[in-house]
């Protein structure tokens, strides 16, 4: 396979660079001093430092064995990144993204969220850095993400609620480029997402893919072999391509991205971009996208806000089309049941993100007698306590 | 040459410059649109940028998001669009260019859409989001139509990026005066007169200068520099105001004119050489 992205950050077809011409320069500004830094061994080493001391890497992996004993089949495996510092995987991006904004001399940092976690992501590097922070959020999921919308508070950010559009990520990332585009020489773009345009897919990738070489390292030393699959929710993808990559040259193994089915079929009604949507371009980047007849971005819905999203980043898009990876979908209800499973099965409460890559290795476990999986769980639950109570309410009594 | 190259030659040769009025199609509904541009086009605009609304304009501020959700929720759509363009054309000879967003152009289809933009009466393209370096065979598909397809080049443009900009652009380079979304400002940014000069050096297309232009004053201090001044959210902003006002026809045909009297005001003052 041919190494991706091009120069111009193209994934085959996909990805590259559709942003108005003032963000040009800053994007080949971001590019040269990613590209400088990640030769520079000092920055190596000041990120390694930091993965290790602040956000608390290497994360386990971690036998999940009464899951696996209900489920009769597959050994299961999960990756604890939502035992990182700040409960989620986003940190990893938002140390090494802060590196490059001090080393371009940006004093401000912007940044979208859909579930909240790269919002307090980002606000805990700006707090750790002393930047000034501002994160857009859809109005619909600060309602829904109030716990994340106070922590970012409590860590100096300022929250700016998006009225526009489905008041979601869509809205927060349009809201964050016209802010960028506004104050550009002073501001540096804190994408969360393996979304957007170059270099930030390719960015976000390496500074994910730390999960997946820890993860092959750890399951080659406990199974003494290969997983055979590999399964991660993907909204933009930053995750799933964070552990994907240390394991696409590996072809016995079966990586599976999972996308929010959220209430059924029907456009609207979910966030599942390769069975409902097609190619086209949305916020810097071509891949698949959720639109209609017209090219307008349609709205989506999933209970979990971050897989809440109508592109999906571009290098998925290669994965899929390649055969390389395969992408499935999984419903409201479904994660919501994976959650409850996992929660009583090993004591873990997962983020409704991450529910739903647990969701497809439920259902696919018992016919894998024999095999081993490995589910990425990027995220912990706390922030979707609310939801939880709203979808249990026999619990809640 | 397209309808857009011819009035730049006329202009020059009679030492004139262009008025760019921009107003978003299907503001407040799609039948009203020709009955507007008419009114601009009464009052001195020379070229009328018709707006094709999108869902996510992340190049543009409040004043045109919120046009856009308008005409969106009046059922706009590219194709009624160039029905609003082929009603425009059967009355006027006045420019048009189509100003939007890549995806919607992309899901229409690059050939299909040069064909049936030139048929309209269409006479060129500008997409805020196609960079150069992703542009190429959409500018070649227009181009074969016998389409301009105009580019923008900022005040973070580097030299090779304008050299790019010049380079893929017909008709006329749009300049765009500062950094941000579009909207209306009291002053102009002082970033104008150095892209002037660095665009003057590489092309001899016309150049307008868009985004945040909003009275006669800033016309007049334009026009000293510049072929053509494009206004769009000053516009589309009193067409909000007078949304069910029955004279909003006359106050725009007015207010055209006050911004085309801007250029007298400079014709009067000193010209720059």
């Amino acid at each position: 396979m041919i190494s991706q992205p091009d120069t111009g950050g193209h994934f085959g077809t996909y990805g590259g660079r559709y942003v108005p011409e003032v963000l040009m320069s800053p994007l080949e500004e971001l590019e040269r001093t990613f590209l400088e830094a990640r030769e520079d061994p000092a920055f190596r080493t000041e990120l390694d430092e930091l993965l290790l001391t602040y956000a608390g890497r290497p994360t386990p992996l971690y036998f999940a064995r009464r899951l696996t004993e209900k489920l009769g089949g597959a050994r299961i495996y999960v990756k604890r990144e939502d035992l990182l510092h700040t409960g989620a995987h986003k940190i990893n991006n938002c140390l090494g993204q802060a590196l490059l904004a001090r080393r371009m001399g940006k004093k401000r940092v912007i940044a979208e969220t859909g579930a909240g976690q790269h919002g307090v992501a980002t606000a805990t590097v700006c707090a750790l850095f002393g930047f000034e922070c501002v994160v857009y959020m859809g109005e619909e999921d600060m309602r829904r993400q109030r716990l994340n919308v106070f922590r970012m508070r409590l860590l100096g950010a300022k929250v700016v609620g998006v009225a526009s559009g489905s008041r979601t990520l869509k809205d927060a990332i349009s809201e964050a480029m016209r802010d960028w585009v506004t104050n550009v020489s002073t501001t540096h773009y804190l994408l969360g997402s393996a979304l957007g345009s170059h270099p930030y897919p390719l960015m976000v990738r390496e500074f994910h893919q730390v999960i997946g070489q820890e993860a092959r390292e750890q399951i080659l030393k406990v199974e003494r072999r290969l997983p055979d699959a590999v399964i991660a929710c993907v909204g933009g993808g930053s995750n799933a391509i964070g552990i994907f990559h240390a394991f696409v040259p590996d072809a016995s193994v079966r990586l599976t991205g999972v996308e929010a089915g959220g209430r059924g079929h029907v456009l609207g009604q979910h966030a599942a971009r390769f069975s409902g949507g097609s190619p086209g371009v949305l916020h810097g980047a071509r891949s698949y996208l959720l639109q209609d007849e017209n090219g307008q971005i349609s709205l989506t819905h999933s209970v979990s806000a971050g897989l809440d999203y109508a592109l999906v980043g571009p290098e998925h898009a290669w994965l899929h089309d390649s055969g390389r990876a395969e992408y499935v979908s999984v419903s409201d209800a479904q994660a919501l049941d994976a959650a409850r499973l996992l929660s009583q099965t090993e004591g873990i409460i997962p983020a409704l993100e991450s529910a739903h890559a647990v969701a497809e290795a439920v259902a696919r476990a018992p016919q894998a007698a024999g095999q081993v999986f490995i589910v990425n769980l990027s995220g912990r639950g706390d922030k979707d306590i609310d939801i939880y109570r709203e979808n249990f309410p026999e619990l809640d009594a | 040459m397209t309808r857009i190259g011819r009035l730049f030659e006329n202009l020059k040769r009679s030492d004139r410059k262009s008025l760019i009025a921009y107003l978003t199609a299907g503001d407040p509904a799609p039948e009203r649109t020709p009955a507007l541009v008419e009114a601009l086009e009464r009052g001195g605009a020379d070229l009328i940028e018709l707006g094709v609304p999108f869902s996510d304009p992340i190049a543009d501020g409040p004043v045109i998001q919120r046009a856009g959700e308008r005409a969106l929720r009046a059922g706009t759509t590219l194709r009624g669009v160039l029905d609003i363009a082929r009603e425009i054309r059967s009355r006027s000879e006045v420019p048009l260019l189509l100003f939007t967003y890549l995806n919607p152009v992309l899901r229409y289809g690059f050939e299909a859409l040069a064909r049936d933009a030139a048929e309209a009466g269409i006479d060129g393209w500008l997409l805020t989001d196609a960079s150069v370096e992703e542009a190429g065979d959409y500018v070649k598909v227009m181009r074969s139509a016998g389409l301009d397809t105009v580019f923008l080049a900022a005040p973070t443009s580097t030299p090779r990026r304008l050299e790019l900009v010049a380079k893929y652009s017909s008709g006329f380079v749009y300049l765009v005066s500062r950094t941000g979304v579009t909207g209306e400002q009291d002053s102009l940014s002082a970033s104008v007169g150095p892209l002037v000069r660095a665009m003057r050096a590489i092309t001899s297309l016309p150049l307008a200068v868009g985004f945040g232009i909003s009275r006669p004053e800033h016309v007049a201090e334009l026009g000293r520099q510049v072929e053509a001044v494009v206004v769009g959210s000053a516009i589309v902003h009193l067409i909000e105001r007078n949304l069910d006002n029955p004279s909003l026809e006359i106050q725009l045909e007015a207010f055209a004119r006050e911004l085309k009297h801007g250029f007298a005001m400079t014709e009067a003052g000193v010209r720059e050489p």
